[in-house]
């Protein structure tokens, strides 16, 4: 137990505790009991920086199941250092954000901590775990947290439906990642990600490696809300605005992105894998760039813009892993660059992206709506918001001299050297032409934040104008959602009601609420000014993991480096995505809803509808609740499984030679029991077919007089007349044996079932009697009856000496049974329970 | 003698099974039983036909038939007249308080 686990504990052991602390502070916000977890977190990792920066990783092991090799194995490397301190320094920010957001009165704000505190704790989990199996554990854990966090609001539909979609798309990502970790395992001989990155040599060699590969890509696609499974991500902002701001754009989002940059140094070089990474990251990086565009929910348009932003990082890692460690190809530094430009990214959209979301709250709980048809002329009344939204939206935009210019430059120079490597065939423009696209479109949607949300004139004024207008749009209403809770049925609030609370006067947010995002964007611009602060310190250690030995990539950081190729492609996005911006409300394809034949949320409820539909449909196929539906699948099995097996495996062979000879008079008595069997069927009174029975059961004994077994032919005597006499003395009270009205297909398939069971049942006699391969026991039983027992009725010695549990047992059967029918005889029953038939 | 054995046996069996994808109840306890007698009796064919004296020491014979599937038939029969009897005992109930016999139309009125 290191001071590494009491950490990756902490978060735990306060959701714990939470609920009882809460009772004994009653006056305090539990919010600041939550906070001790990421601040002391922050605060320990923030003290491992000087150590891990000299290139040292923190390594510690408790053990789990040590028999089956898995223990509790934690690596703090410059990877997990960085995605460390994302996660408790945005974590600790939330929860002063949420303290001010959430009322402790309204909301049930104890389960929204336990819950925050939980994620956190997995989410530090899923960073720091070296062992796959434990990664894997903490991975779901995220995954539920999450959904009870989209959850909770949990009397909205909504939040509901929301929470659900991206638990099953995440768990089925999961669940894929899972299984590409044990054939990893498998290929590698460990589980333990510094180990298999030891034997990537081997692993590169290995047939597992491909499925792994894919099946581990699906668990980055899914959690990261990549193309084509983003359509969670969007849906998942019905939960509070502090879980989207920390989930679902700083932490959870990137976890997929953490793997793929985890697992770099394994797949690096793999053609497969980095196709995939680039391909995927480049269509969500337009396609969600584009979809912000046309939202008019403020959370909706961040939530694409994440999409988007995480296509960008998710770009990156793919043209990083081009080449394998090592590699001397001249464009090998290239990749490299990209990854470093990767990490730089990843760092600054958690910052900005953490700020928006968090103003974007501020005006939803200022202006009680998130959209943008009712929103502006918010700069007057909440300058401060303002401010804060403008870095960061210019951040996001890529304006220097923010840290989104930064990166924007080394994504347009990855993109740039990705065109003149080669590695890319015929194809190879379009990586720069997509990003330089794409980046437009952030521009504009950047700008479309800003300016319709605190830009123009107050728009409550002008409502009945714009209410036709609002009422055709065919998209979802975005609610407010903490008046949603108060609300019951939210989903259809009257549009009056928000024009009466659009015309309170708007003002600015406390500052504990603006806090948060303050810093957030403040961070935004040092890690444009100075780059230094984070770059040698942070940044160089997790790219050393990502590639080991790889280049000082973070040495030569600056604002200004002179006229490159990527400024000229900036200044075209400004000029492009400015002129986009202006003209945006006049062209129907930037502005209106999408109509496309083919949409992927389409395809999820389509799937899921039809998966129920499916599945009832074929369960209705054979749960048909008749009885002899389900006897014939039990003699068609019977007789399809006995056949297979006996005519695969060559158990069906007859020899005569060890037969006894057929005598006129068991010839016979075979004739006779043949005949009466198959009178049995035929019988249409009740009286005849229990005869016939009873005439075959007489048969049987005179089997068992010339097979000279005298105990059998008693018993079966005395059982047959027992038999008959029940029958006979019930046969009073029995319906009388109707005329089956049974359509004549029905009987032949009952025909042609049994004489297939008959023929199989002979079959097996015949191979069984003729491949006998021991002799008898029997003779043991022979010998020793007299002399061990003291018998010499063989069968009855066996009975009750040598076999006597049999025995035993089958008196508790015959004692069952009578309880059982004194019971159905013998118990009054309630009348009310009686179904009334006919 | 085996062989012609075999044959009644996969009768006695096809016949039960045709009984038990019967709609009346009482076919179906009657086949039930007639797919035991088809059992008892493989289990004695397989001991093998052949000549010899019933296993009892007394009878000073050079060779015996097999007691065990004797012994195993005994039990079986005990067991198949127990559950025989229950069925039969359910049977008669059921018609009592469901007014029928007919498995088609023994089915709960809504299916969850």
């Amino acid at each position: 137990m290191s001071l590494l686990h009491f950490f990756l504990l902490l978060p735990f052991l306060l959701a714990a505790m939470l609920p009882l602390l809460n009772k004994l502070t009653k006056e305090l916000h539990p919010g600041w009991l939550a906070m001790a977890a990421p601040a002391f977190m922050l605060f320990y990792f923030l003290s491992r920086i000087p150590e891990v920066s000299k290139g040292r990783s923190l390594t510690a092991s408790v053990p789990w199941i040590p028999s089956l090799g898995i223990n509790l194995d934690s690596n703090l490397d410059g990877l997990g250092l960085l995605f460390a301190l994302l996660i408790s320094g945005i974590g600790a920010l939330v929860v002063l954000y949420s303290i001010s957001y959430l009322h402790p009165r309204k909301e049930a704000v104890t389960r929204f901590y336990v819950c925050l505190l939980l994620f956190m704790g997995a989410m530090l989990g899923v960073v720091l775990s070296d062992h796959l199996i434990v990664l894997y554990g903490f991975w779901e854990l995220t995954s539920i947290t999450s959904f009870l966090l989209i959850a909770f609001w949990h009397k909205r539909e909504v939040s509901l439906a929301g929470a659900l979609k991206s638990l099953l798309i995440t768990s089925f990502g999961g669940l894929a990642m899972l299984a590409g970790f044990l054939l990893l395992g498998l290929a590698g001989g460990s589980l333990r990600v510094s180990e298999l990155i030891d034997s990537s040599a081997v692993l590169a060699a290995s047939p597992l490696l491909l499925p792994a590969m894919l099946l581990i890509a699906l668990g980055v696609l899914t959690k990261s809300a990549q193309f084509p499974f983003h359509i969670w991500l969007p849906d998942a902002m019905e939960a509070p605005t502090p879980v989207s701001a920390y989930l679902h754009s700083a932490t959870m989002v990137k976890a997929g992105l953490y793997l793929a940059a985890r697992l770099m140094p394994i797949f690096a070089g793999q053609a497969p894998w980095y196709i995939l990474l680039t391909t995927s990251g480049l269509i969500t990086l337009l396609y969600g760039a584009f979809r912000a565009i046309k939202q008019t929910d403020l959370k909706a348009l961040l939530a694409y813009s994440t999409i988007s932003q995480l296509g960008l990082v998710l770009t990156l890692l793919g043209l990083g892993s081009v080449y394998p460690t090592g590699s001397t190809h001249e464009y090998a530094v290239y990749s490299t660059a990209a990854a470093a430009a990767a990490l730089f990214h990843l760092v600054n959209h958690a910052a900005f992206k953490g700020a928006l979301f968090m103003t974007a709250g501020i005006v939803d709980h200022e202006t009680g709506t998130r959209d943008l048809r009712q929103l502006g002329g918010l700069l007057r009344f909440m300058p401060l918001t303002f401010t804060v939204a403008l870095a960061a939206s210019l951040s996001m935009a890529g304006v220097p001299p923010f840290g989104g210019f930064m990166s924007k430059e080394l994504f347009f120079g990855s993109a740039l050297d990705a065109m003149r490597s080669g590695s890319w065939g015929t194809a190879a423009f379009l990586i720069p032409v997509i990003a330089w696209t794409a980046s437009a479109f952030t521009f504009v949607y950047s700008a479309i934040f800003v300016w319709r949300t605190f830009g123009g004139s107050r728009r409550g004024e002008q409502a009945d104008a714009s209410h036709a207008a609002v009422q055709e749009a065919p998209h979802k209403q975005p609610n407010d959602a903490r008046h949603a809770t108060m609300r019951a049925p939210v989903q259809e609030t009257p549009q009056d009601a928000r024009y009466e609370t659009l015309q309170e006067t708007p003002h600015e947010a406390p500052l504990s609420m603006l806090l948060s995002p303050m810093l957030l964007a403040a961070a935004a611009l040092i890690f444009g000014l100075f780059p230094g602060s984070i770059g040698p310190n942070v940044l160089q250690p997790a790219l050393d993991s990502l590639q080991p030995g790889a280049a000082e990539a973070f040495t030569e950081l600056s604002l200004w480096h002179g006229w490159t190729p990527e400024l000229l492609m900036t200044l075209g996005v400004f000029i492009v995505g400015g002129a986009l911006f202006l003209i945006a409300p006049r062209v129907p394809l930037l502005n209106r809803p999408l109509r496309v034949l083919f949409s992927w949320n389409g395809v999820f409820k389509g799937g899921l509808r039809n998966a129920d539909r499916a599945s009832e449909r074929l369960t209705s196929l054979y749960l048909t609740g008749s009885m002899r539906h389900y006897a014939s699948y039990v003699f068609l099995f019977l007789i399809v499984a006995v056949a297979v097996t006996t005519f695969m495996t060559g158990g069906f062979r007859i020899s005569f030679s060890g037969m006894a000879p057929v005598t006129v008079y068991e010839g016979i008595a075979v004739a006779a029991l043949i005949a009466a069997a198959l009178a049995v069927p035929f019988a249409q009174s009740r009286m005849m077919a229990i005869i016939l029975t009873g005439t075959i059961g007489y048969l049987v004994v005179l089997f068992f007089v010339l097979f000279r077994a005298p105990d059998l032919a008693l018993t079966q005597m005395i059982v047959e007349t027992v038999s008959v006499t029940l029958f006979l003395l019930c046969f009073y009270h029995l319906p009388a044996l109707k005329r089956e009205k049974i359509a004549l297909r029905t009987k032949l398939i009952n025909g042609l079932i049994a004489a297939a069971s008959g023929i199989v049942m002979t079959v097996v006699a015949l191979g069984a009697f003729s491949g006998r391969a021991f002799p008898s026991i029997s003779d043991y039983y022979l010998k020793n009856s007299y002399e061990l027992a003291g018998g010499k009725n063989v069968v009855n010695v066996i009975l009750v000496d040598f076999r006597g549990f049999d025995t035993m047992l089958e008196i508790v059967v015959l004692g069952i049974a009578s309880y059982a029918i004194y019971g159905v005889i013998g118990l009054k029953w309630p009348e009310e329970k009686v179904v009334e038939r006919n | 003698m085996e062989l012609l054995l075999a044959l009644t046996i996969g009768i006695l069996f096809a016949v039960g099974v045709y009984m038990i994808l019967a709609r009346s109840l009482l076919r179906v306890i009657l086949g039930l039983s007639l797919l035991t007698h088809s059992v008892h009796l493989l289990l004695l064919t397989m001991s093998g036909l052949k000549a010899g004296a019933p296993p009892l020491l007394g009878e000073k014979a050079d060779s015996y038939v097999d007691p065990l599937p004797q012994a195993l038939i005994l039990t079986s029969i005990v067991i198949s007249f127990g559950v025989t009897s229950l069925y039969f005992v359910l049977a008669y109930k059921s018609y009592q308080k469901l007014g029928t016999d007919d498995t088609e139309q023994m089915r709960r009125e809504a299916d969850e």
